[in-house]
């Protein structure tokens, strides 16, 4: 189909053109994903500064000191806004789904690829941007990556209020700006670029979680963008959108007449469907690592399909779920409950769909394989801590506790860090032309998924007991002092599972130059990027312009050759 | 490999479960006429969910290790699914779930959509960084003015949540810091807050409702055991949060009335 202008048979010469300020959707791929691995890694240090706090407050750390009682708000807040922006958000879309959406569809780049280098450099100046916020007077900010009004709209209200919750809120903004200009790229590259043959019902699952990922970022960050600048005017040119008459330390405020709830609907509008922009691209990667892995159809592909556009759309209509405690009207609250439990069907759907894949099949258990299964028993644990909070009766002993840290940490935490995992070793070998280590990789799998869930299982009980989210000590009070067993216990699993990510890092570095070298179609899959050189050549197909006739997960197809129809082989009768 | 994936997911799945099922951490005794619903409730999800949670789990451990590859493996069966299945468990799943939250629904109705009964003590619950004031209208059933102007959070008690003196409805309005209630008898509670964001959070009595600058909220309850509780404020409020942290006393109405009666007597 369309071919952009800008599209070269040869990738352009200069290390900066090609490295830096790339114009090739795969190397825009990768610094998506480097950024994000960084970025990780920051997220994942902070939250190991608060594991340590929570458990020894007056410990005194090499080079940081003792972190006091606001130092530890302002590490979870940093923790939760790097995680869910520059990681959960930048890998699997920015990441994944721009080296692989391309190629997956036959296209030779994305529809436009000075957007796309310009999205990422947005990205990575929104990140600087909130790192300086360490750095400035007063410190990053303490009030959470919700940031609800007022707290987050009074300089006064705490330390880190000041220039760091400016540098918070302008660096989520651009985020956003970024994020808008990648979603309108990948909506416009699925539906224009797609290779002759590639119907929309013939699209890898991957494709399509990207594809409605990009629906839901268009529609969610435009409205965070809005709040985000809101908030600005709030803090620094008096306005009065958030923020009523309040009396701060027995000041009286010059504002008057906001509304604190205006921000928390604009910014959950925006939050909900945001979860599933995190978990959305953990899907579509299982569903395709399942199937490869099983040497078996994916069971039931429409309905995966319709099942995810049911997810997409049913998200901008729950966010109210967040607020049943919030003062909102309690009428309301009947509507979001009952469209929230409406989630639970498409998500129980593609779990059954998952088991269907599997059941019958002949499982391989190379890494990318034990990712995937990893992702649907999260998937299923954090899911069904769901219908909990969904009942506002519920959510009154359960609202602002552990049990919501666990479950959110479950599903959209560490089953979306599961699918990174899974589509990480899954594409490596095309990434980078050599093979991960195998040992390696399963032994990381295998401490990591017994360390996240000793680490946020217990969280579920915590809530229960009443422990309340975000406090710096529990010395406070009484009943939640006999918790804190239980917390130490999951500061240790917190140890040991961040260490083993180091597993994890030294076998992608060490692969990525001494791995063996991989071949074209390591795992005998089916999907294009499997059809062209590894690594893939500057136009993905060298010159070939591929021509699909098959459906994207054809295994075990009786009288083929061999156990796989890829999907640009010759057209039989016997394929879908 | 299918084999120590199955007894991780296994051990994962018994361990999580016995916890549960043995109540080792578990919700406090509650000590309020909605609790007895709302745990009932609880408990009732829980068995739903926790039947789901561990056919799910020991499902997917035993289909790896099951369907593994060997060589002596039969070919895939070769299917792109099953409609009848997709269609027999979306209305399962929707029949679940929606009945699920409709029977919680009761709950939530008698609680939060009628007022509270007639002769219900009335209390203000005032938030502010980083304690809670109590205040109780006084023999005339009527709160005195306030102001923000006259709010000195250093002085606490009643300046601290701005109380107009001069107000003649004032002069008999009881504010401290901790909150007293007589049992069995219905709680007509008034939630404000004065800065930022807190919420009351009394585990006990399963009780919670955020305080919001600008709102006068409205909510009641009746605690139905004599006791102590602690509060704990459940939305983040800045750096004293954690220490945001008061207690509710029940006691008997001839306590309560006793009580009431020697704070009169103190401010006179």
């Amino acid at each position: 189909m369309a071919t952009p202008a800008s599209v070269h048979a040869h990738a352009p010469q200069g290390f900066i053109r090609r490295y830096i300020f790339s114009l090739d959707h795969k190397v825009i791929g990768l610094q998506y994903f480097f950024l994000a691995l960084t970025a990780v890694f920051v997220g994942m240090f902070l939250s190991l500064l608060m594991r340590i706090h929570l458990i020894w407050p007056t410990a005194v750390l090499p080079l940081i000191g003792t972190i006091q009682p606001e130092t530890y708000l302002s590490l979870l807040t940093m923790h939760g806004t790097i995680m869910v922006f520059f990681v959960l958000t930048t890998a699997p879309q920015g990441g994944f789904g721009n080296y692989f959406l391309p190629i997956q569809i036959g296209a030779p780049d994305m529809a436009f690829p000075v957007l796309n280098m310009l999205s990422f450099w947005t990205t990575f100046v929104g990140f600087v941007v909130i790192i300086c916020a360490f750095f400035v007077t007063g410190g990053a900010p303490l009030h959470g990556w919700t940031g609800y009004a007022p707290l987050s709209a009074l300089p006064s209200a705490g330390p880190g209020e000041q220039l760091g919750a400016d540098l918070w809120i302008t660096s989520i903004a651009i985020f956003c700006i970024a994020s808008l200009m990648g979603a309108l790229n990948f909506l416009t590259t699925t539906l224009d670029m797609r290779a002759k043959g590639m119907t929309l019902m013939r699209m890898p699952l991957t494709v399509w979680s990207w594809f409605i990922t990009a629906i839901l970022g268009l529609l969610a960050f435009g409205v965070l963008l809005s709040a985000g600048i809101l908030l600005l005017m709030d803090r620094n040119l008096g306005t009065s959108f958030y923020v009523p008459l309040v009396v701060v330390n027995g000041v009286v405020l010059g504002h008057k007449g906001g509304s604190p709830l205006l921000w928390q609907h604009l910014f959950w509008f925006f939050g909900h469907p945001e979860v599933y922009i995190a978990i959305l691209p953990g899907m579509g990667v299982t569903s395709q690592i399942l199937s490869t892995f099983s040497r078996k159809p994916i069971f039931g592909y429409r309905a995966m399909v319709y099942a995810m556009l049911s997810i997409g759309f049913l998200g901008f209509m729950v966010w109210g779920h967040h607020m049943f405690m919030s003062g909102m009207s309690p009428y309301s609250a009947f509507a979001f409950s009952i469209l929230t439990m409406c989630i639970g069907v498409p998500s129980a759907i593609k779990t059954f769909n998952w088991l269907g894949t599997m059941y019958k099949g002949r499982i391989r258990f190379q890494t990318p394989m034990l990712y995937a299964i990893g992702f649907v028993s999260l998937f299923v644990s954090g899911g069904l801590s769901g219908p909990f909070l969904a009942q506002p009766v519920l959510d009154i002993q359960l609202h602002d506790t552990y049990f919501v840290v666990g479950h959110f940490h479950l599903i959209m935490g560490v089953a979306a860090i599961f699918g990174i995992f899974a589509a990480t070793y899954y594409w490596f070998p095309k990434m980078f032309g050599r093979m991960m280590n195998e040992t390696l990789g399963k032994l990381h799998f295998f401490i990591t998924l017994a360390g996240t869930y000793a680490i946020f299982m217990p969280m579920h009980y915590l809530g229960m007991a009443g422990q309340t989210r975000r406090y710096s000590q529990f010395t406070e009070v009484a009943y939640q002092t006999k918790l804190i067993p239980l917390q130490t216990f999951m500061t240790y699993a917190a140890f040991v599972t961040i260490a083993a990510q180091f597993i994890f890092v030294i076998n992608l570095f060490w692969s990525m130059f001494k791995g063996p070298k991989a071949s074209d179609n390591p795992w005998e899959a089916t999907t294009l990027e499997w059809t062209t050189a590894t690594p893939p050549p500057h136009d993905n197909f060298g010159g070939v312009t591929p021509v699909v006739n098959h459906g994207p997960y054809e295994y075990g197809v009786p009288g083929a050759a061999r156990d796989y129809v890829m999907q640009t082989d010759p057209a039989t009768a016997a394929t879908h | 490999m299918g084999l120590a994936l199955l007894l991780l997911i296994w051990l994962i799945t018994l361990a999580s479960t016995y916890f549960f099922v043995a109540k080792t951490w578990w919700l406090p005794a509650g000590a309020s006429a909605a609790a007895g619903w709302i745990d009932h409730q609880f408990a009732l999800t829980f068995v739903i969910m926790g039947i789901v949670f561990l056919a799910a789990q020991l499902l997917l451990g035993y289909i790896v290790w099951r369907y593994r590859e060997s060589p002596s493996s039969p070919p895939v069966e070769y299917s792109h699914g099953n409609t009848t299945l997709e269609i027999v468990w979306t209305v399962l799943t929707a029949v679940m779930f929606i009945g699920l939250n409709l029977m919680g629904s009761n709950v939530w109705a008698s609680q939060r959509f009628d007022a509270a009964e007639p002769g219900a003590v009335q209390v203000e619950v005032t938030g502010m960084q980083f304690a809670w004031y109590f205040r109780y209208p006084g023999p005339d059933g009527k709160y005195g003015a306030t102001s923000p102007k006259l709010m000195d959070p250093s002085a606490g008690g009643e300046a601290a949540v701005g109380l107009n003196t001069s107000d003649p409805a004032a002069k008999d309005d009881v504010v401290t810091g901790t909150m007293y209630l007589p049992v069995d008898r219905e709680v007509d509670v008034s939630l404000r807050a004065v800065d930022v964001i807190h919420s009351f959070f009394v585990p006990s009595l399963r009780f919670k409702q955020d305080t919001v600058p600008g709102l006068n909220i409205h909510m009641h309850f009746k605690p139905t055991v004599i006791g102590e509780y602690e509060i704990a404020c459940a939305e983040l409020c800045g750096l004293g949060h954690y220490k945001m942290h008061g207690m509710v006393h029940v006691v008997s109405q001839e306590d309560f009335d006793k009580w009431l009666a020697a704070r009169e007597a103190e401010k006179q």
